[in-house]
C-alpha cells in the first residue's frame, strides 16, 4: 500500500477550513485529532436511524443499538488484541480511565504502599495518586526524567519495592513526545510482582499497541485523539485482575439483583459500566479504530518520524529556537520556545496566521519546573499533516518572531 | 479628553489597517508607551489574576485622578494593558468606574484574542475598576 496524504486528508472536511485569509494548518494534534468522514457519518446515522438506550429494552431499536454498541467493543478488543471483549470497559477518556483505576485498584491499598509513576506524567496519571495519598496515606514515588526529555529507567530497580502495588506510566510523553521503552519496564515491574497501567492517550494513534505482547495489566486511552468522538475512552485490563477490582460507580447496568439491603453486581464488563453510557461515542470509537486499522501503522510511523525531522530541522533555522525533548525514540511532537519571547505572543501569531498549535505547561508542570520553564509552545502531527504545512507553519514562525523580536 | 474621546481615537487608529497582524504590530508598538510600573510595585500581589501571561497593575491616586502603571512579560498582553492605561489612566475614580470601554468590542479584541486571552482582558478591566472603585470608598 503506497502512502498518500493527500487522499487521505480528502477524508477529513475539517483539513479544508480556512482561519480569516489564512488556510487551516492543525499542529494540535496532541490535543485532540480531526475526524476523518466515516465518523462523521456514523455518529449522524445513530441519531437518525439507531437511537435508543442499551442493554435494556426488547424493542427492535434498542436491541439495534446494543448490538452496534457490543459490536464497537469488538472492533476495539480486537484492535488491542485483548484476549475477551469483557476486558474492554467503556469510560469517558484517559482521565476518567484513570480515576476508575485509582478508585477500584485504590481500594485494595493499605497506609505505605507504593504507587510509582514518572517525572513526565500528564497532570491525570499524578493527580488521582496524590488524591489517594491524602485518601489511604499511600506513597507516591516517581522515575525522574534526564535533561534530553528520556526517563532515568537505571533507577528502577531501586523504586521498585516490596510495596510497590501498581506502575502508572504514559507510553509516550504528550509534552516531549518521548516514547518509553514501556515494554522492558512492565517485564521488570513484573518480576517485582507490581502491576502496570499504561496511558496510552498519545500513543494509539501514532504507533500499534498490542496488549498481550506488552503483557501490561491496564491501558487507558481516549477515543478523541484517535480519531473518534470526545467523551469517549477505552480502559482495558486483565480479565483476572478487573474481576479481582471493586466496583467504581454504582448504577444501572453494573447490577446483578439490588434488594433493599444489599446489590449484587453484574459481570464484567457490565460492572465498571454504570447509567446510560455514551453510547455513539462507543458506536463512532469502533468506527473510528476500524478506519485505523485500515492502514499500515509502520507506514504511518514512518511518516510521521519524517515529518518530525524534517520539522526539527527547519525550526532550527529560526535563531533562538530552544527544542525540549530530544528522547532517542520520539513521537511527532515539537515542543519549543524563541528566547527572550513568551509563548503565548507567539501562540497568538501564529494563530492569527491559521496556525493551531497548543502553548502553555501542557498539564505537565513536573516537565515544566524541571526544565525552569512556564511553559512551551507545542506543535504535535498527525499522518494528514504535510512537509508543505511544516514550511507554512515556519513561514508563519519567523514573521512572528521577527515582530516580536525586534 | 474624555475616556469616549480617547476611546474613538483608538479606534481610529486601528482603522487604518485592514490585516490582523497589522493590528497586533500596532497592539505591540503601543506596548512599548505603557507607563511602566516601578520595580516597588512588581511584586506578586499586583499580578492580575486570570491571565495567561503575568501582567502587573499599579494605581495611585494624584489630585483626584488614578494613574496606573503596568508591566508584563509578553509583549501582546502588554500592549494590551497599555491601551487600556492610555482609555483610563488619569481619569477620576468615578469614571473609570463607569466606563462602558466599547473600544474592545469596536475593535473585535475580544474575537480575536483566544478565550485564555480574552480572559485576561477582562481581569485586566476588572482589576483597574477595583482599584477605582477602592480609591472612590476611601474619598
Amino acid at each position: 500500500m503506497i502512502f498518500e496524504v493527500e487522499k487521505i486528508r480528502e477524508e477529513f472536511p475539517i483539513l479544508k477550513s480556512q482561519v480569516g485569509k489564512y488556510p487551516l494548518i492543525y499542529l494540535d494534534n496532541g490535543a485532540t485529532s480531526e475526524k476523518p468522514q466515516c465518523v462523521i457519518d456514523r455518529i449522524q446515522k445513530y441519531y437518525e436511524e439507531e437511537n435508543a438506550n442499551i442493554h435494556r429494552g426488547v424493542h427492535h431499536l434498542s436491541q439495534i443499538s446494543t448490538d452496534n454498541y457490543e459490536k464497537a467493543r469488538k472492533i476495539i478488543q480486537s484492535y488491542l488484541n485483548a484476549r475477551f471483549d469483557h476486558e474492554i470497559i467503556f469510560t469517558k477518556g484517559t482521565t476518567d480511565g484513570i480515576n476508575l483505576v485509582a478508585s477500584s485498584f485504590g481500594k485494595l491499598l493499605k497506609e505505605g504502599d507504593e504507587v510509582l509513576i514518572t517525572e513526565m506524567e500528564h497532570h491525570s496519571n499524578i493527580v488521582p495518586w496524590h488524591m489517594l495519598v491524602e485518601e489511604k496515606g499511600i506513597v507516591v514515588k516517581y522515575i525522574p526524567l534526564k535533561q534530553n526529555g528520556e526517563l532515568d529507567l537505571s533507577t528502577l530497580d531501586e523504586l521498585l519495592t516490596d510495596r510497590t502495588k501498581l506502575l502508572s506510566i504514559t507510553h509516550i510523553s504528550n509534552s516531549l513526545g518521548t516514547i518509553n521503552p514501556i515494554k522492558e519496564v512492565i517485564e521488570k515491574a513484573h518480576q517485582n510482582g507490581t502491576k502496570v497501567l499504561i496511558d496510552a492517550a498519545q500513543s494509539l494513534q501514532h504507533t500499534k499497541v498490542d496488549v498481550q505482547e506488552l503483557d501490561c495489566d491496564l491501558l487507558v486511552f481516549s477515543g478523541h485523539k484517535v480519531f473518534g468522538p470526545t467523551g469517549v475512552g477505552i480502559l482495558y485490563g486483565k480479565e483476572e485482575l478487573l474481576n479481582e477490582l471493586p466496583p467504581y460507580q454504582g448504577g444501572g447496568d453494573m447490577i446483578k439483583t439490588v434488594s433493599m439491603e444489599r446489590t449484587t453486581y453484574n459481570d464484567l464488563p457490565h460492572k465498571f459500566e454504570a447509567g446510560t453510557p455514551n453510547i455513539v461515542g462507543g458506536i463512532a470509537l469502533g468506527t473510528a479504530l476500524e478506519w485505523l486499522s485500515g492502514f499500515d501503522m509502520e507506514q504511518v510511523e514512518a511518516y510521521e518520524h519524517e515529518l518530525l525531522l524534517y520539522a526539527t530541522k527547519r525550526i532550527k533555522e529560526i535563531e533562538g529556537v530552544k527544542i525540549y525533548g530530544e528522547a532517542e525514540h520520539k513521537s511527532a511532537v515539537l515542543s519549543f520556545l524563541v528566547e527572550n519571547i513568551h509563548p503565548y505572543d507567539i501562540g497568538t501569531l501564529l494563530n492569527q496566521q491559521g496556525v493551531a498549535v497548543r502553548t502553555g505547561h501542557h498539564c505537565t508542570q513536573p516537565i515544566m519546573d524541571f526544565y525552569s520553564i512556564p511553559g512551551t509552545i507545542r506543535a504535535s502531527f498527525s499522518f494528514y499533516n504535510t512537509k508543505e504545512e511544516i514550511d507554512q507553519f515556519i513561514t508563519a514562525l519567523q514573521k512572528a518572531v521577527n515582530m516580536l523580536g525586534a | 479628553m474624555t475616556i469616549a474621546e480617547r476611546e474613538s481615537e483608538l479606534i481610529d487608529e486601528f482603522s487604518f489597517y485592514e490585516d490582523w497582524m497589522e493590528k497586533y504590530e500596532h497592539i505591540i508598538e503601543l506596548g512599548k508607551s505603557l507607563p511602566l510600573i516601578s520595580e516597588e510595585h512588581k511584586k506578586d500581589e499586583n499580578i492580575i489574576k486570570g491571565c495567561q501571561s503575568t501582567v502587573w497593575l499599579h494605581a495611585d491616586l494624584q489630585d483626584g485622578k488614578v494613574i496606573f502603571t503596568a508591566d508584563a512579560d509578553a509583549i501582546i498582553a502588554k500592549g494590551i494593558i497599555a491601551m487600556l492605561v492610555q482609555v483610563l489612566s488619569g481619569n477620576s475614580p468615578q469614571n473609570i468606574i463607569d466606563a462602558k470601554l466599547d473600544f474592545i468590542k469596536e475593535l473585535g479584541l475580544q474575537e480575536h484574542l483566544s478565550p485564555t486571552r480574552s480572559n485576561g482582558l477582562v481581569s485586566m478591566v476588572k482589576q483597574m475598576k477595583m482599584y477605582a472603585l477602592g480609591f472612590n470608598m476611601k474619598a
